[in-house]
């Protein structure tokens, strides 16, 4: 089957990233397919890659990239919401003349037209949030 | 592209939290994708709707102007859940009325809010293909 | 089969747990994870919420997502009635039902 996964809160402040990631872990191993993972709301800031937590703790942005890039999975971030957390790729900092980006490999930054063509495209979508 | 029945379930209260100015922003953009869509207001959700929002002195946008434009945009299924409005305190009369044009029936307007039973709004929204909740 | 219904707060902190309980239909699921786990736990009204649901519509079924409930060190005190599941069992609750609805 194939699934889409929203998530709308950034990590470590809330369960929602990891158990989103946990999931779709699961999805993969079941033999499911997954269409798109969508960042929304605060959800934008699991994709930085200047986070540095505690060495004995998860990283929760790195997770995620290494999912991606092992399962080739299509992790979109929304713009919209991106812009207005400082979540950039260098491309969109280079547009908007910022000096720095930070996007981690494994996500990509699209618009909000990305979420509803995952709810069309896909069997099933779950959204993870507060 | 296949027309799925998409629902987005607001239940967050505007300001507060961004919940409510994004998910408007998504109900916008779905809109150009054509699909048969409702959205439903339910517990904190439905103090999105209030009439009267004034929001300079709290250094904020005020969005709620929006929510009337939206029957422009085709998004015409407005479920308000009954129990939530009146524990609340409030009726339909403190919410913004909003409407839309019937263009099968010469453009006459007509309301998009509907206010439903919680069991009512349950059998809606089990017949949802999608349900984006903010 | 109906609607998958998941509610991840605490219903001593907000009356989600209750307002799903409302839009639990026949052919539903409610499934307890993250700080919804508390809502399965024996001695509280929450559970005796759900134990008068499942008597009065057997059609309605509940579960837990257990490494929540390891998690916040609960698993002794689970409820009747309600079915433990990992995240291979959440997938396939998703799988099993028409949509889902994330109570959040």
């Amino acid at each position: 089957m194939k699934f889409s996964i929203q998530i709308n809160e950034g990590p470590y402040q809330h369960q929602a990233s990891d158990t989103a990631y946990q999931f779709a872990k699961a999805a993969l191993a079941a033999g499911h397919e997954i269409f798109r993972v969508f960042f929304y709301h605060d959800g934008v800031n699991n994709a930085t890659r200047l986070a540095v937590p505690p060495q004995d703790d998860r990283n929760v942005a790195k997770q995620w990239s290494e999912l991606a890039l092992e399962n080739d999975l299509d992790m979109v971030v929304c713009i919209a919401a991106a812009q207005r957390r400082g979540i950039m790729d260098a491309a969109e900092a280079k547009r908007q003349g910022l000096d720095a980006d930070n996007l981690m490999a494994g996500f990509r930054i699209s618009g909000l037209g990305q979420l509803i063509e995952a709810g069309i495209e896909s069997d099933r979508l779950i959204v993870f949030g507060a | 592209m296949a027309i799925k029945k998409f629902m987005y379930t607001n239940r967050k209260a505007p300001y507060g939290t961004v919940y409510a100015l994004e998910s408007l922003e998504v109900v916008l953009i779905g809109a150009a994708f054509d699909q048969d869509v409702s959205l439903a207001f339910i517990g904190d959700g439905v103090y999105q709707l209030t009439k009267g929002q004034t929001t300079e002195a709290i250094g904020q946008k005020n969005f709620s102007p929006v929510y009337a434009a939206l029957g422009d945009y085709d998004v015409n299924k407005i479920y308000i859940e009954k129990e939530s409005l009146e524990e609340r305190g409030l009726s339909l009369d403190d919410l913004q009325h909003l409407v839309w044009e019937d263009e099968d029936e010469d453009w006459a307007e007509k309301d998009s809010i509907r206010l439903v039973s919680r069991s009512e709004l349950a059998d809606v929204m089990t017949e949802q293909e999608i349900i984006l909740s903010f | 089969m109906g609607l998958l219904h998941t509610v991840n707060k605490s219903p001593f902190e907000s009356n989600t747990f209750d307002t799903c309980l409302g839009y639990a239909l026949d052919g539903s699921t409610v499934l307890l994870i993250e700080d919804g786990v508390y809502a399965a736990t024996i001695g509280t009204r929450a559970s005796e919420k759900i134990q008068q649901k499942i008597q009065s519509n057997n059609d309605v079924s509940f579960a837990v997502l257990g490494p929540d409930l390891q998690a916040r060190g609960l698993e002794n005190k689970l409820a009747d009635g309600i079915k433990v599941v990992d995240y291979e069992g959440f997938v396939n609750l998703v799988a099993e039902h028409d949509s889902v609805q994330s109570w959040l």
